[in-house]
């Protein structure tokens, strides 16, 4: 749930207004879309009168220049007047030209994920004149997304992703096909889906989704754009082009789970995917434009931090890799029974992780706790949370002792139990975190070292804000 | 002899996240050269604070980390038997997930 700065308002109303708001935006992209497709087709009808345009999203401008101009003026390539026009300074270029644009127009580029690296992947492949443009993501637009993937408006939050940036997409340039694909990418659709495109763009954000991705282009041929951002660094190849190396060539054996962080746990800065986006971008349009070296071969490592780019050469493809090698024998078929989940020990969905490590009795829900605190019982609360975390909101006279530094300093806890305990009866030890999983394992090694009522709270600030106080922020 | 060593992707936490150190080392007793598997056991040593599985797997690194010798994958130049010369820059990076 969003906060809601003022206070007031009862849930009910709250409610009835977020219902409406939702109605409203609905109705409000609905219109934006017919507009701009309206537009598309004035602009359209009065340059080419004699084209009858029946839908704007299938309409592909390559391959359909009106006759009159070519006896007139002495054209020879297939660009329509309009895309000499819009795209007249990609035509301007010598080592892009007409060539280029028009091997752009002719093909089809396949974008997975509509997040960071996907926005501006996206936007500009969008603008530069893709013939056909495939969109896949199953997430929905949240207002903690607008910092970085800024394909999205405001307008769309609580909209499926791929609504919003194929809306995007067609107000930049409505003369190319935008596929929709609001669906998770699976094994039982990826060969489906990546099998319409020439190329492929991995803008997703874990682990599994980059084997599945990578094996897929493999078993089809694909070349696959491969962007990676987190924190304040990027990293960008192009696998299985031309000869080259495939993801599982250079990492046959999946990282261990603790080395896969996320987004939504390590923080990134908006720009630094922004960037990695673009690159991918660009990487994807020399190969569909058929102009200079796609970084095959080379990985491109960007430490935004230090304003540092290394382009290291990297092994070529493996003999023996599983995939891609010599001897392999990886079928379409493989493909769709292999198991990328269990492979690389991480879900496919971004879906925070819930562990379950504590009996019954070890733990409190966030209302309970509240009711502790309302009945005045005596209690130390630990914010397990890194210091930055404890930095951006916590809960009134909770200790921050991060789950790093706990063992060393055990002895402060056992002195505010102390502090606390006015009736000699003791004082309760509850623990919190973000989510509830670091505060499990924190009241673990407590129990271990002693301090044998400590309780964690379920579901971390998270549930606070969800089930105590709607205005506690979220993040 | 001196080497520059990077380390990035999230590696840099393992030592005090600091991303790059200029550090002196020398052939262990009786050998002619320092190889690779010879600075994986001194960083081990000497640089990683923490989690040391987060860095190594057995004798060499773990999956999913990239190794380069003056910007070149060690698989090109024979892995942990890769020879390090003096002036030698050599990264170790996690590769990333995010997006
Ligand atoms: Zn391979």
């Amino acid at each position: 749930m969003e906060t809601n700065g003022g206070g007031g308002g009862s849930a009910a109303d709250v409610s009835r207004i977020l219902s409406e708001l939702e109605t409203l935006k609905t109705a409000k992209s609905d219109i934006e879309c017919r507009i701009s497709a309206l537009e598309a087709q004035l602009r359209d009808s009065t340059i080419t009168t004699t084209k009858n345009i029946e839908d704007k999203n299938d309409t592909v401008s390559n391959g359909s220049c009106p006759l009159i101009s070519a006896v007139h003026s002495n054209i020879n390539h297939d660009l329509t007047p309009d895309s000499v026009y819009r795209y007249s300074r990609h035509l301007l270029l010598p080592s892009f030209g007409v060539q280029g644009q028009s091997n752009l127009l002719k093909s089809s580029i396949l974008v997975i994920g509509a997040g960071g690296l996907g926005s501006p992947a996206l936007l500009y492949l969008a603008a530069c004149g893709v013939g056909r443009l495939g969109i896949v993501d199953h997430d929905v637009v949240e207002l903690n997304n607008m910092h970085r993937q800024i394909i999205h408006t405001e307008a769309y939050i609580g909209q499926p992703k791929v609504k919003s940036a194929a809306a995007t997409c067609r107000s930049i340039n409505s003369t190319i096909q935008i596929v929709e694909y609001q669906e998770a990418l699976r094994t039982s659709n990826a060969l489906e889906i990546l099998s319409q495109y020439d190329i492929v763009v991995d803008a997703t954000d874990n682990a599994p989704s980059r084997y599945m991705i990578s094996d897929c282009c493999v078993v089809l041929g694909k070349p696959l754009v491969s962007g990676a951002a987190l924190g304040l660094e990027g990293q960008l190849t192009v696998y299985n082009y031309n000869g080259g190396p495939c993801y599982r060539c250079l990492f046959p054996t999946p990282p261990p789970t603790s080395a896969c962080q996320r987004c939504s746990d390590s923080g990134v800065l908006g720009v630094v995917p922004g960037i990695i986006g673009c690159l991918q971008a660009l990487e994807a349009i020399k190969i569909a434009g058929a102009v200079g070296e796609p970084l095959s071969g080379r990985m491109l490592l960007f430490d935004a931090l230090s304003a540092r780019i290394r382009i290291v050469k990297i092994r070529g493809r493996s003999s023996q890799c599983e995939v891609c090698g010599e001897n392999s024998a990886f079928t379409q078929q493989q493909f769709k029974n292999f198991d990328y989940e269990k492979f690389t020990q991480a879900p496919l969905s971004t879906l925070p992780v819930k562990l379950n490590l504590l009996p019954a009795d070890s733990r409190i829900s966030s209302k309970e706790y509240k009711e502790k605190i309302d009945n005045g019982e005596a209690h130390v609360l630990v914010d397990v949370r890194p210091a930055h975390h404890f930095k951006i909101v916590s809960l009134p006279n909770s200790i921050n002792i991060p789950l790093a530094s706990l063992e060393v300093r055990l002895p402060e806890i056992s002195e505010a139990l102390k502090e606390e305990d006015n009736s000699g009866s003791g004082a309760s030890l509850y623990v919190v975190c973000r989510r509830g999983n670091d505060s499990q394992r924190a009241v673990q090694c407590l129990q271990k070292m002693g301090f044998d009522s400590a309780r964690d709270i379920i579901g971390g600030l998270e549930s606070w804000g969800h089930d105590v106080d709607p205005n506690f922020p979220t993040y | 002899m001196q080497l520059t060593l990077e380390f990035g992707g999230g590696l840099e936490l393992l030592c005090e996240s600091v991303k790059i150190h200029k550090v002196n080392v020398d052939p262990p007793n009786g050998a002619e050269k320092f190889i690779m598997k010879d600075l994986l056991s001194w960083v081990h040593t000497n640089l990683i604070k923490e989690r040391p599985e987060m860095f190594m797997k057995g004798d060499s690194v773990r999956p999913g980390v990239l190794v380069l010798v003056n910007d070149c994958d060690w698989e090109l130049s024979g892995q942990l038997d890769t020879t390090l010369e003096d002036k030698d820059v050599v990264v170790f990076i996690s590769t990333l997930h995010g997006g």
